[in-house]
């Protein structure tokens, strides 16, 4: 890995701010980049891998977090 | 009566009283008499109630007997699951659609903890039931196979007569949810292989605390509402007259009516579906050939559906969202979860039978200005949650 994830805590806030932010971050990071979403919000669960497909980024990670929620890491792909 | 400065676009919901409907509510209304007792009024009592039965049985392609009278659609499916399961005596098994309404979800999952094994079976990005995994979840100890005649969220339409012919093969019942189609599309229980059918009044221009279950000689159905004999002791309380009556003339006439329309309403959803190409990061959610053709649900991304649900409200537009994203309702809708979609900023437009492209473009001329107010909110509440993360 070439630079450290760039980390957005979603954690205590509901759909649709998680994808928002999410969205925000991975525009915001180099081609190839890495971003590390944390959320709990249940809505987030189905539609940060959703919203990874239809735009074409990479979901490298989704993982249970032991506090509750995940983490998910998504590298930007284009 | 419906407001004129409201554009009602959540049939799907519930419908308005059919004409027909309100005629024989008010006609039936001051004929009160209980049908099981046996002087004049009673019998005249049972005589509607016959009548009422033989039409609806007749609207959906039934015998009058195995018609069973309940207070809408959801006792219907509640009896329907509970009450076969109870009646079964070697087949311990149900096979439901993860996409199926939650008055037949919830019935299924109680189930589990009582003996039963219950398979969801999983759709497509569309909401469609593979009949392949279906095929496959069917077992010889499975007792009811269960699937909806159409998705009452993304108006997908199920394969059902496939799902008759792998339940029949395994020895296993069909029950087929019609809320959402009777009234609108053909629904036959003979063609559509189903054992069991759930049918809703408000939803089919009826009164609301109306709705059937039609449960065929195969299906051994225990009650639930016990306490006296009434419809073959398949279901106990006074039966509802008036409403009863009322239902019957607004199926018979939204059955007839229907077919007339189908062309129109298919026009109105592709009006739509144009009009919501303008607007950027739209996705729209199932089949785009085998679908209700009065219905259209789309998610608007980045946006939280009820915010868009109110704005659209105060400008006199009533449609229903499928997400609730909101704190105290923190699940997502399953159906979109079940298709893998995007289930925040989901919207669900569902015409009424005298919609008009007046209707679609006044919801087309509102919503491009709604959204991106939402979008703009949401960004700035992106942006103040990043800074007050940096101020840590």
């Amino acid at each position: 890995m070439s630079a450290a994830a760039t980390i957005v805590d979603c954690l205590g806030l509901a759909c649709p701010i998680p994808v928002v932010r999410l969205a925000r971050a991975v525009a915001s990071v180099e081609v190839g980049g890495l971003v590390e979403l944390l959320a709990d919000d249940p809505g987030a669960r189905v539609d940060i891998p959703v919203w990874c497909r239809l735009k074409d980024q990479q979901l490298v990670a989704q993982l249970d977090r032991p506090e509750g929620g995940w983490v998910f890491q998504v590298r930007r792909a284009h | 009566m419906r407001d004129t400065a409201e554009t009602y676009l959540d049939a799907a919901s519930t419908t308005p009283l059919h004409p027909a409907a309100r005629a024989a509510l008010i006609e039936t209304l001051d004929g009160f008499g209980d049908p099981s007792r046996l002087y004049g009024r009673a019998r005249r009592a049972r005589m509607l109630l016959d009548r009422s039965r033989e039409r609806l049985a007749a609207a959906v392609g039934a015998d009058p007997d195995e018609l069973i009278f309940t207070s809408g659609g959801t006792e219907a499916a509640n009896l329907a699951v509970t009450g076969l399961a109870r009646g079964a005596r070697r087949r311990r098994h149900l096979v439901v659609a993860a996409v199926e309404h939650t008055s037949v979800l919830a019935p299924a999952r109680a189930l589990a903890g009582q003996g039963f094994e219950v398979t969801e079976v999983g759709v497509d990005a569309t909401g469609r039931v593979d009949p392949a995994e279906l095929a496959a979840a069917v077992r010889d100890d499975t007792l009811l196979v269960c699937l909806q005649h159409a998705n009452h969220e993304v108006g997908t339409i199920q394969p059902v007569r496939e799902a008759a012919a792998l339940a029949h093969g395994r020895g296993a019942l069909l029950l087929v949810d019609a809320c959402q189609t009777l009234g609108r599309l053909p629904v036959d229980v003979g063609d559509l292989g189903a054992d069991l059918l759930v049918a809703s009044g408000h939803k089919t221009y009826g009164p609301p605390g109306t709705g059937f279950l039609v449960a065929s000689r195969a299906a051994r159905l225990r009650p639930v509402l016990v306490g006296d004999e009434r419809e073959r002791r398949r279901r106990a309380g006074m039966e509802n007259l008036p409403g009863v009556a009322a239902m019957a003339a607004a199926v018979s006439a939204r059955v007839a009516e229907a077919p007339g329309e189908l062309d129109r309403m298919a026009g109105l959803s592709r009006r739509l579906l144009d009009g919501l190409a303008a607007i950027p990061e739209v996705v729209v959610h199932g089949d785009p050939g085998r679908r209700l053709p009065h219905l259209l649900a789309f998610s608007v991304l980045y946006i939280e559906g009820e915010a868009l649900l109110l704005l659209l409200d105060a400008k006199g537009i009533a449609v229903h969202s499928g997400s609730s994203c909101t704190a105290d309702t923190q699940e997502p809708s399953h159906v979109l979860a079940a298709m893998g979609a995007i289930t925040h900023g989901s919207v669900r437009v569902s015409f009424l039978h005298d919609a008009t492209e007046a209707d679609v473009d006044r919801l087309l001329e509102v919503l491009p200005a709604a959204v991106a107010d939402l979008r703009e909110m949401a960004e700035l509440d992106a942006q103040a949650v990043e800074r007050a993360g940096e101020g840590r």
